[in-house]
Parts: C-alpha cells; sequence; structure tokens
C-alpha cells in the first residue's frame, strides 16, 4: 500500500511549485476556442476582428444562455457572409462561465486582455453584469447587455439592449391592474440583485397607486430552488382573500421549471391567480408541458410569435442555419440581432474598432429591430423598445395580449426610488455622465457611477 | 303621430331585446378584434337562451372560433368549418380567410362564467357539479333566477348542495338581498369552508351587524379549520421533502456505516439514475412514458450500483483507513463522473416527463396532495422496506450488519469483508440511482443535480446517525418537516440555513446522531 499523504513543509512547497507551474501554463479547464495571440490586431488591416461571447453554457443559468451563444455564432457567420466589417472577417471567442459569477469576471478579463475582443456580448443574470463591469470599466471594454434588468446603472462601457424596469415591469403591472383587475401581488424572486431591486421599484410604484402594505407579498428563493409547494400553498392562501391576486415573478433559470410544474400540480389556474415572468420566455418553456400554464403571462418587448416580415425572415435564417425547425426566438436574441447591428453601424461610423470612437459612435444608431419598427441607441446607452405582454398558450408560444403603439424610451434610474428619482444618465459630451444629479447639477464620482 | 312613433318605438325596442336581437349582438361582439368586446360577447351569448350558445362558447374555449373579414363566424370541427350560428356545415369557407379568435385572461373567466350556468342543466350530475362550482367562484347575482330554476329541477342531493352554495354566493353579491336572506346565506357558505367561501365572506366583512358579526362569526370557524389543514398540509409537505432526502441518503447511511467511507460521489450516483430515467425514457418513446418509469427504476439500480462495485473494487479498496484521501479521491472521482455526463449528454437539462398517473392533485379534505410526491413518498417507503428487508433476511444483509458491527470478529468468523465491502457499496449506489429516478420527476436532470443533494444527504445521515436505518428515516422525516414549517416564516434561504445550524447545535449534545449504533467495536 502507498505512503498515507504528509503534509509537511517540504512536500508542501513542491506541492506549490507544481500548482504555480499548470496555473502558468494555462492548463485552465472549459470549451474555449482561443486565437493566437496576435499583437494589437486592430491597426493590422487583414486580421480578423474579434468578438466575445459571454455567455453560461452550463449550471443554472444554461438554460437560458446557450442560444445567445448560438444566435450570437449565427450572426457573426451572416455577417462574414455579407463580407465582414471594414473588410475584415469577424471572429467569435466563445468562453463558458458556467453560472459561476466570479468566473464570469476572470473570463471577461481574458476576452478583453488575452483575447482583445473590440466587443463582447454577454451576461444574463445581473449579478453576472455586476461581476464585469468593473472588468470592462478598467480595461475599457464595451459589453453588449441583451437582457431584461432592474436599471439603477448606467456605465459608459455597457449598452443595454435588454428593456429597463420602465419597458417591461411596470407596463406588466399597469396591464394587471387595468385589465385583470388585480389588487393584491405577490412578488416572487430569486434572491440576488435583479429581483431585490426590481421588487424594491415594484413595491414602491404600488404604493404610489395605492396599494396596502397588507397587499403586497415579497418571497425570495436561492438559484435552482426545486421544492415550490409550501410556497405555491402559500400563495394560493394569500390570494384567498376575496381580491384579485397575481404573482409578479422575477425567478430566474432552471428553477422556472419546477416552478410551474408545481403550479400546474396544484391547480392554479391562470383565471384565479395569474403569473406574469419576466425572465421566462419560448427557451425556458420548451420542453415543458405547457397545457396547464395557458393563461399565465409574460412581459417581454419581443415574442417569437410576432407577425411581420422581418421576424418571419429571422426565424426562417434561425431554423436553417441551426438546422432544428423546433428551436425557439426570444426577446433576449432579438436584442442581441438589434446590439450586433447597432455595433456594426456604430463601428463602420466611427472606422476603427477602438473602444472610444465606437462608444462616442454608437449613440443615436438607429436599426430595424423585429417588430416593424426601428430602435434607436440613446444617450444613456440604452435602446427604445415596444412593449408587450404576452399569454402562454399550449404550445409553448406566446399569445400578445397588449402592445404598446409606439416605443418606449428606458428610464436607467428609477424615479421610484428615493436616491435615484433625481439621476440621469447621458454620455453625449460635454456632459458624459452616466449618473448626473438634476437638482444639485452634479456628476456621480468617477464619471461611470453605477448603483 | 307621437303615438305611432311612440308604438314604433316600443315594437322595435321590444325587438331588440328578445333573445334572437341579444344573440345577435353577442355574435356581433364576438366578431370584433377587442378582447373587451369579446368577453361582452361571451357574456351576453351566455345570458340569451340562445340554442347554439353552449357549443359556441365551448369551440372559442377550445381555440376553434374563426371570425371572416365579413364578421361571419365558423367553427372549427375535424370534417371542416361550420357556420357558428347555424351549426350547418360550410364546405367553401377557406381557412386563410380566417383568423382565430383570441382570449385573454378576463375572457376565459367570462367562459368559465358562462359554462357554468349553460352547463347546470347538462345531463351528466358530474358536469352539474363543474358547473355548480364555477357559478359559485363567479358569485354573479344575475345568475339568481337560473340558479333557482336549477336548484328546484335538481334530483341529486350532492349536486344540489353546491348549487344552494352558489346561490348563496351570487345572493350575497346582490345589492338588494335581505338581511335574512344574506343571514342564510352566510351560515351556508360557512358550513362549505374552504379557502374559496373565505374569499368570498372577507370583503362583506366590514357590514354592519347583524351581517357583520354572522361574517367575522363564520370567517373565525373557517381560519380555524384552515389552520389546521395548514399544519397537516406543512407536515405532508415535510414528509414529501423528508422522502425525497431519504431516498438521497439511505444509500450513503449503507456506505458510511458498513465501511466508514465518506463517498463524495455518492451526489453523481442519483444524478446517473436521474440520467437513466431520460434515456430509458427516450429509448422506449412517447408512447410508453408512463411505464418508462417503472422500468427505469430497476434498471438505475442495475446501472448505479454496478458503477458502485467497480468504483469500489478499483479506486476505494486501497484507501481504507484513510478518510482524508477517500474524500479527496471521491471528490475528484465526482467531478470525473459530471464531466463525462456533461460530454455525453450535453450541459443543458434533459426532459424527463412525468407519466399521465404522476401528474396533477387530488384533494382529501381540505388537504391538496399533488400525485407526483405522493407516489414518491410511496417509493421511498417501499425502497425502505425492502431495504431493511434486505438487510434482515438476507446472508448478505447479515454478514453487513455483522461486519458494520464489528469487523475484525466478522473476518474472524469466515466472513469476506473485502466483498462484503463491494456488494455494500453497490447496494448503496443502487439505491442512490433509484433515488435520481425519483428526483427526476421534481428536479432538472443536469449534471449539477447530485451537487444539490449531496450536502443535504450528508447532513441526514450525520443527524440521524450512521449504520442505523432508521435513524435515517427519522432525521430525514424530522428535518424535512422541521424546513418545511420554517419556510413560510423564514423564507426558503434563511429556512435551510436555520435547519443547518440546528443539525450543528445538536451534533454538540450528541455526536454520534439520533440512533446510533451502539457496542464495543462501534465505538472504538
Amino acid at each position: 500500500m502507498a505512503e498515507p499523504l504528509t503534509l509537511d513543509r517540504r512536500s508542501f512547497g513542491r506541492f506549490g511549485i507544481g500548482v504555480a507551474a499548470a496555473a502558468a501554463l494555462g492548463a485552465l479547464p472549459g470549451s474555449e476556442k482561443r486565437a493566437d495571440a496576435a499583437p494589437a490586431p486592430a491597426a493590422d488591416a487583414g486580421t480578423p476582428i474579434k468578438v466575445g461571447i459571454l455567455h453560461s453554457l452550463s449550471g443554472t443559468m444554461a438554460i437560458s444562455e446557450t442560444t445567445l451563444k448560438d444566435v450570437m455564432l449565427m450572426l457573426i457567420a451572416q455577417q462574414n457572409a455579407k463580407g465582414g466589417l471594414l473588410g475584415r472577417k469577424l471572429e467569435a471567442v466563445v468562453v463558458d462561465p458556467a453560472s459561476n459569477w466570479p468566473l464570469f469576471a476572470e473570463k471577461a478579463r481574458q476576452l478583453l486582455s488575452v483575447d482583445k475582443c473590440a466587443a463582447v456580448f454577454g451576461c444574463w443574470t445581473s449579478v453576472s453584469r455586476k461581476s464585469v463591469l468593473p472588468v470592462f470599466e478598467e480595461l475599457n471594454g464595451i459589453l453588449f447587455y441583451p437582457v431584461q434588468y432592474e436599471g439603477q446603472e448606467c456605465s459608459r462601457n455597457v449598452f443595454y439592449t435588454g428593456a429597463a424596469p420602465n419597458q417591461q415591469a411596470i407596463p406588466a403591472v399597469d396591464y394587471l391592474m387595468e385589465t385583470e383587475k388585480v389588487t393584491r401581488w405577490v412578488l416572487a424572486g430569486t434572491d440576488y440583485v435583479y429581483p431585490r431591486t426590481t421588487n424594491q421599484i415594484l413595491e414602491s410604484y404600488l404604493k404610489t397607486k395605492g396599494v396596502a402594505n397588507a397587499d403586497i407579498m415579497i418571497n425570495y428563493t436561492p438559484f435552482g430552488h426545486s421544492d415550490w409547494q409550501s410556497i405555491i400553498a402559500q400563495i394560493k392562501q394569500f390570494g384567498s382573500a376575496g381580491k384579485k391576486t397575481a404573482v409578479v415573478s422575477t425567478i430566474n433559470g432552471d428553477a422556472n421549471v419546477p416552478f410551474y410544474k408545481e403550479l400546474g400540480n396544484q391547480g392554479v389556474k391562470a383565471t384565479d391567480i395569474p403569473v406574469v415572468a419576466f425572465s421566462v420566455g419560448e427557451e425556458e418553456l420548451a420542453g415543458m408541458d405547457t397545457k396547464p400554464l395557458v393563461g399565465h403571462l409574460a412581459a417581454w418587448n419581443y415574442f417569437e410569435s410576432v407577425d411581420t416580415p422581418e421576424n418571419k425572415a429571422f426565424i426562417e435564417s434561425w431554423h436553417s442555419y441551426i438546422k432544428n425547425p423546433k428551436r425557439t426566438t426570444n426577446d433576449p436574441m432579438e436584442a442581441h440581432y438589434i446590439g450586433f447591428n447597432m455595433w456594426l453601424k456604430a463601428v463602420e461610423k466611427a472606422g476603427t474598432t477602438d473602444p472610444n470612437p465606437v462608444i462616442d459612435a454608437a449613440i443615436g444608431v438607429a436599426v430595424p429591430n423585429l417588430s416593424g419598427g426601428y430602435s434607436s441607441m440613446m444617450p444613456n446607452h440604452h435602446i427604445t423598445k415596444p412593449v408587450l405582454i404576452g399569454e402562454i398558450q399550449d404550445d409553448g408560444q406566446f399569445n400578445i395580449v397588449s402592445q404598446t403603439p409606439g416605443l418606449v424610451v428606458a428610464q436607467e434610474w428609477s424615479p421610484y426610488v428615493a436616491e435615484t428619482k433625481d439621476l440621469i444618465g447621458d454620455w453625449r459630451k460635454p456632459l458624459a455622465c452616466g449618473a448626473f444629479n438634476v437638482k444639485t447639477s452634479s456628476c456621480g464620482a468617477g464619471g461611470a457611477k453605477h448603483a | 303621430m307621437i303615438l305611432k312613433w311612440a308604438l314604433l318605438l316600443g315594437l322595435v325596442l321590444a325587438l331588440a331585446s328578445t333573445p334572437q336581437a341579444r344573440a345577435q349582438d353577442a355574435y356581433a361582439l364576438l366578431a370584433s378584434p377587442s378582447f373587451d368586446s369579446i368577453r361582452q360577447g361571451v357574456q351576453e351569448l351566455g345570458r340569451s337562451g340562445d340554442s347554439r350558445a353552449l357549443p359556441v362558447i365551448s369551440a372559442l374555449q377550445a381555440g376553434e372560433l374563426f371570425v371572416r373579414a365579413d364578421h361571419a363566424l365558423f367553427i372549427r370541427t375535424a370534417s371542416g368549418f361550420t357556420d357558428a350560428q347555424t351549426g350547418k356545415s360550410a364546405p367553401d369557407v377557406s381557412a386563410d380567410k380566417l383568423k382565430k379568435v383570441r382570449l385573454n385572461n378576463p375572457v376565459r373567466e367570462a367562459i368559465d362564467q358562462a359554462l357554468g350556468s349553460l352547463r347546470l342543466f347538462a345531463s351528466d350530475p358530474g358536469q352539474r357539479r363543474l358547473a355548480a362550482d364555477a357559478m359559485f367562484h363567479a358569485h354573479d347575482p344575475l345568475a339568481l333566477p337560473t340558479l333557482d330554476r336549477a336548484i328546484a329541477a335538481e334530483k341529486d342531493a350532492v349536486v344540489r348542495r353546491t348549487m344552494t352554495e352558489a346561490r348563496a354566493a351570487a345572493l350575497l353579491s346582490a345589492p338588494d338581498a335581505s338581511t335574512q336572506d344574506k343571514l342564510s346565506a352566510i351560515t351556508i357558505i360557512g358550513a362549505r369552508g374552504g379557502a374559496d367561501s373565505r374569499a368570498i365572506l372577507e370583503p362583506l366583512r366590514d357590514q354592519p351587524p347583524p351581517v357583520g358579526t354572522a361574517v367575522a362569526a363564520a370567517m373565525r370557524s373557517i381560519d380555524q379549520q384552515l389552520q389546521l389543514w395548514g399544519v397537516i398540509q406543512s407536515v405532508y409537505y415535510g414528509i414529501s421533502l423528508g422522502s425525497v432526502l431519504l431516498l438521497a441518503a439511505a444509500g450513503l447511511a449503507i456506505t458510511f456505516g458498513v465501511m466508514g467511507v465518506i463517498n463524495m460521489a455518492h451526489g453523481e450516483m442519483v444524478m446517473l439514475g436521474a440520467y437513466t430515467a431520460f434515456v430509458v425514457q427516450q429509448a422506449l418513446g412517447p408512447v410508453w412514458t408512463g411505464i418508462s418509469i417503472a422500468l427505469a427504476v430497476p434498471t438505475a439500480f442495475v446501472i448505479s450500483g454496478g458503477l458502485g462495485i467497480i468504483i469500489e473494487r478499483t479506486l476505494i479498496r486501497w484507501l481504507y483507513g484513510r478518510p482524508l484521501e477517500t474524500l479527496l479521491a471521491t471528490w475528484g472521482l465526482s467531478l470525473v463522473l459530471q464531466q463525462v455526463v456533461r460530454s455525453i449528454f450535453g450541459p443543458d437539462n434533459r426532459p424527463v416527463e412525468p407519466p399521465g398517473w404522476m401528474s396533477g392533485d387530488f384533494h382529501l379534505a381540505g388537504l391538496t396532495l399533488t400525485l407526483n410526491r405522493l407516489v414518491i413518498i410511496a417509493f421511498a417507503a417501499l425502497v425502505l422496506t425492502g431495504l431493511m428487508a434486505a438487510l434482515r433476511l438476507t446472508p448478505l444483509g447479515l454478514r453487513m450488519r455483522a461486519v458494520t458491527q464489528n469487523r475484525t470478529m466478522a473476518a474472524a468468523m469466515g466472513i469476506a469483508t473485502p466483498w462484503i465491502d463491494a456488494f455494500t457499496f453497490g447496494l448503496g449506489s443502487g439505491v442512490a440511482g433509484m433515488a435520481g429516478v425519483a428526483l427526476s420527476q421534481i428536479d432538472n436532470v443536469s449534471p449539477n443535480l447530485g451537487q444539490a443533494y449531496i450536502i443535504d444527504s450528508f447532513m441526514v445521515v450525520v443527524f440521524g446517525g450512521v449504520g442505523n436505518l432508521w435513524g435515517t428515516v427519522i432525521g430525514a422525516l424530522t428535518l424535512g418537516i422541521v424546513n418545511k414549517f420554517l419556510e413560510p416564516f423564514a423564507g426558503a434561504v434563511l429556512g435551510k440555513i436555520a435547519v443547518l445550524v440546528m443539525v450543528i447545535l445538536f451534533i454538540q449534545r450528541k455526536p454520534r446522531g439520533l440512533m446510533p449504533v451502539r457496542g464495543r467495536a462501534a465505538e472504538a
């Protein structure tokens, strides 16, 4: 039999040197496609432009993020077929941060400093975005963030192509109040920054609309929570006070699957207690039996069932690229479509892929969206979007029951939170400030202020 | 002159309020694009008494009602389209000229109400009872005449009681009901009990006495009843969580008890069982979903058990007496197994369809019992009984118990302890595999599935005591029930933390768990 491990100084030293050597060789696991480390490719006209894709391909968020990696690869391939950008080919650099938030920051640093990506498209959860934010600001990178989020942020290095609360959460609450006459509210979310902040905003908004404290129930669960029995029983009990009750769900990731299954099992029908979700789209419903869920809602700025020629063309090209006619499209995919086209336009306008000229050139760029209109990049680095409310159908698609007639401009700083109601973000010169207080006429420290 | 016009106007008005005219209005509303109009149309049609009301509203509910540009309505059937208003077939209607009449939740509610009142006179008593229930939830005072007619015509006592309750609910919403009527309605609804009765009574709490006091008294008794049922319901949830923990931890209790091996790859055995369920279901095809789960259980036992024996023979065998190395080695093994599964099946979640007989719920008095959890509780009990029987009644079980109590003595008696170890590890892993099949019904099947249950399994084994299956049973059920009682108050995250803190404190007092194995060798 071998000698048992002894932990004395000599063996520890040897062990330590071994680990250091391994780390230095960069022997890290994971599925990465790294190009050879060519220095400063921006100046050299023939080398490809690297585009980073920072989405979880494993872990609890893989259910939502894997398809975003695939749509980015499709968009890059389509652009290359049209001749690339500035006469150069685009090259995708895909990394897997595995739903591990500190790993997001490491991978972001790798994409910017090692692979020298001209832009990165990525992140889903707000905690992943908050993890990579300091990296992008330190290394002056560009991140296109495609997912609906809680606002309260306006960074110079991030372009937010997803919805701010006034482009998703607030209109959804308004719809429930006006059309379904809801007077009692359950705010259920996963326990991290996005649901906590969104619920803070919604609670404040509901109170301005006269909803009493006793008519609001707030509940948080960890990522990947699978035992929803008692929580749903609690929701049913809360909903039996004779007032119309609705659930506003900011549950993220694959915890949604057992949540909806339990809703169906306990017979919570949409006509009794409707559930409106902000992070559940066609992709999360794929593979679930949605017959018991018919009538529950989601609020987005795009649904696969939008009936426009642009959307039909997009869905067709998606199905032929991914070679699977059953793959769905969803709102964050449209956000990447818009964001990618905006980045191409900004680079062409600036004539270079260097971050500073591109960031300045991006403001004011307008590209078509898939619901028949145009989306513009505003000075606050957010885009204009229509708001759509859809009801789940038994085939996993959404039946659009409400749509804003025009586009909504994002309010990235919430007017319902005391600390941020006087803030605006405007990155045009000379203001160039993400958190400008209009009352005191002063900019937040450091120029890139975020909550 | 004026008289003539007045007569004409009167005639027109009279005609306009005939059922046929109301039905015409309703059809016009149904054909309009606005959801509000469709909802009104459903309500009008339900009250109109039109003979086509029931088929048209049912078609709308099923998504088979279509409208043409000229506002004509059609129902799609298996054999083509029929005209909605007349029921006659319309063969020359082309599908691409038609648009589906869409629904939203307020329209669905109106449909439930309308169908409720229309099906009150159905021939099947079950349908009538469901209709009466729908009328109860709708509590529409305009339905009182319909309900009175239905009660008078009803022969079945159970259905008549539900109709009376529905009538009472409708009466309470009527603005001109007499106090006497209201009081008797409150008594009826109080007797019905349940959360939906509470929902009807709550808005009337602030009414002046005697109505207000009657409502308060009725609600008090309903609340007491609900509280009692709530406690029993929490116990049920606790038992179902406990049964899941039990399934996951039983195998670990055996391996830890017999061999003292800390197996960090135990969670992966569970995960492999879940993937076995997925593979079996895929292999058998969609027709056999109902039986695939039943077939997956022995398959998972064999696969995980076989893998367990292999692991023991190749890896664990060399590390006896060295718990730290076993911990590290099995931890490394768990990472390897996760990556192997990720490489073969992909990192995404794999869907496992629950069979039809495991979906839905049924009501037992005031309890809502979901079928999938009930089946898992029964399954856990079965597995545990089988395990205990194996340990008590089989020669292998006898030898395993001997080795658990005193290894050297058992070896001296001629028991081949290395092979006992291998089979014990196999048995524990096999049980974990079966647990994985059960878990595939309630949790996502992903390579990380094992990680979510390994900590809980160790907590159960440490709390319940090692080497004794009863300790594991009581430990798992206790932890499940405590967790479920804490959850409504502290939330899911804090509830888990509280349980962990309690286990730590318990271990301080009783380091060997709830039901440790006693004896000189065990304490050595």
